[in-house]
Parts: structure tokens; C-alpha cells; sequence
């Protein structure tokens, strides 16, 4: 099982990536930030990093202004 | 004799008496960055040398404009100033104590490391989305075990309590994740978020269980 923001639950399956979660979630944010298990996961490693059963996905949105 | 330099020094360790206890010594040998002072970035920088914070590092690029005074804290004598040197004076007028270094460049990947090698966790105060993206990334890269508090979703009016803290490992948002800029910008919820950002800061610098 991979869990999505300590909340949503979605079932793990081999070789399944940050970006394969994102887009069955429908995280269609234009921009947001990731953790695995607490460590951030580069954008440009969404389509390649492969989750172990039991991970922890974390995502944040990232909103204009400071 | 009033006006001596040990008047001065007694009088400045006296700004500290009301804080929590054993906060003053750990924050006074600490220290953050900041990069951007604008909304987040000002507001947050006066409430952590109010705090007590040993040094800052400052970095922005960019100059005090009449548009900034709505939520950033400069006052119109600072319009056209470069803001990190104005704000360097208005923190020096709390605590004149307080070691300041100020880089006034548009930070890049390659800078990061460099120039916030010495604080102990990173404040992201940004304005662009996608900068506050790279910069997470560049600090991450360079310093895994260190933490960075990021604002995101400070825009609009109202709402109060979809203000929150959101973490995981080293990383820290507070904001409501959603509102943006776009929605104009209200002094008092930029203040709020970045009274967010500088209270996980100094739960972590002063090593409190609850962030």
C-alpha cells in the first residue's frame, strides 16, 4: 500500500513511480514538491523513481507569493 | 556614565528578560536564512531578531517599491532602497547586536550552498512558485539533514483557519497551500504565515517536541 499525504491510501504495484501516484490521485496541481519516506524526491524524477511497497508519499503545493 | 558601551550592552542583553526560559542563549548562537525579503521574508526576519536569533543571512535582489508597504516591513523613506540593506537597518534598530550578512543577488542553484553554508535551516520566503521549487531542491541537495521552512498560500482575505503546518522530514509549509498571490495580498495573512514559519524555527532551533 502507498500512502498519499498520511490520508489517502492507493494500492502498490511493481515499478509503479512518483508520477504514476500523481496522475491516479489526480494531483493536477501545476506545481507542487514531493517526499518518499521524508526525502525530497526532485521534479525531474517523478516518471523514475520507483516506490517500495509501503512508501509514504508527501506532496506539497507550491502557490505564488512571498 | 549613560551612553557608555557596557550601558549599551546591559541594555541591549535586557531586550531578552520577558523570553521563554533557556531560549536566549541557544537563538543567540544560532543562525537562518532568508531568502527573499519581501512579504514573508522582512516580517519573519524582525520576529526572529525580536526572538533573540544570533545572526541572519539575508539575501534579495530586489529594491523597496511604494507596492511593498501594504505587508512588507518598510516604511516610505525606504522606497528605492536596496531591501536587504534597508531591513539590515530597521533589525540593527531592535537589537544593533544582531550580526547581519546581507547578499543583494537573484539567488541561483549553484549560490545556494555557498552562501547559506552557515545557518542552521533556511527560511523560503519567495514570490514565484517555481523558485521556491528550485530553491527546495538546491537545499535539499546541499544540505539533507538540515530543515527549510517554506511559505505557500498566503493570498486572499479571511480564512484563518485553513492556515496549518504541513511536514515531512527536513521540509516544513505553513500557508494553506492554495491561495495565491493572484488574490491581492493582506497584511495580516502574510504575517500570520510567516509568524508560522518563524515559530517552527525556533521550535527547531530550540529543540521543542511540538513544531
Amino acid at each position: 500500500m502507498i500512502t498519499v499525504n498520511n490520508r489517502d491510501k492507493l494500492k502498490w504495484e511493481k515499478s509503479m513511480t512518483v508520477q504514476k501516484v500523481l496522475d491516479e490521485m489526480k494531483y493536477n496541481y501545476s506545481l507542487i514538491t514531493a517526499t518518499v519516506n521524508g526525502k525530497l524526491i526532485p521534479a525531474k524524477d517523478y516518471g523514475s523513481h520507483i516506490l517500495e511497497e509501503n512508501s509514504d508519499l508527501i506532496v506539497f503545493h507550491l502557490a505564488h507569493g512571498g | 556614565m549613560p551612553g557608555s558601551d557596557n550601558d549599551m550592552k546591559n541594555k541591549n542583553l535586557s531586550l531578552f528578560n520577558r523570553n521563554v526560559p533557556g531560549s536566549t542563549a541557544i537563538l543567540q548562537e544560532s543562525t537562518v536564512g532568508i531568502a527573499g525579503c519581501g512579504g514573508l521574508g522582512s516580517n519573519v526576519a524582525v520576529a526572529l531578531v525580536r526572538a533573540g536569533i544570533g545572526s541572519l543571512i539575508l539575501v534579495d535582489f530586489d529594491k523597496v517599491e511604494a507596492s511593498n508597504l501594504n505587508r512588507q516591513h518598510y516604511f516610505q523613506n525606504d522606497i528605492g532602497k536596496i531591501k536587504v540593506e534597508a531591513l539590515a537597518g530597521h533589525l540593527r534598530a531592535i537589537n544593533p547586536d544582531i550580526n547581519i550578512s546581507l547578499r543583494a543577488v537573484k539567488l541561483s542553484h549553484k549560490d545556494t550552498p555557498e552562501i547559506f553554508r552557515k545557518a542552521d535551516l533556511l527560511i523560503e520566503a519567495f514570490d514565484n512558485a517555481e523558485s521556491k521549487r528550485r530553491l527546495i531542491e538546491s537545499w535539499c541537495s546541499a544540505f539533507p539533514g538540515k530543515a527549510i521552512i517554506c511559505g505557500s498560500g498566503l493570498g486572499g482575505i479571511g480564512r484563518t483557519n485553513s492556515l496549518m503546518m504541513h511536514s515531512s522530514g527536513n521540509i516544513y509549509f505553513c500557508g494553506d497551500e492554495e491561495s495565491d498571490s493572484s488574490m491581492g495580498l493582506c497584511s495580516s495573512r502574510v504575517a500570520i504565515v510567516a509568524g508560522m514559519q518563524v515559530n517552527v524555527a525556533i521550535a527547531l532551533l530550540t529543540g521543542s517536541k511540538e513544531k
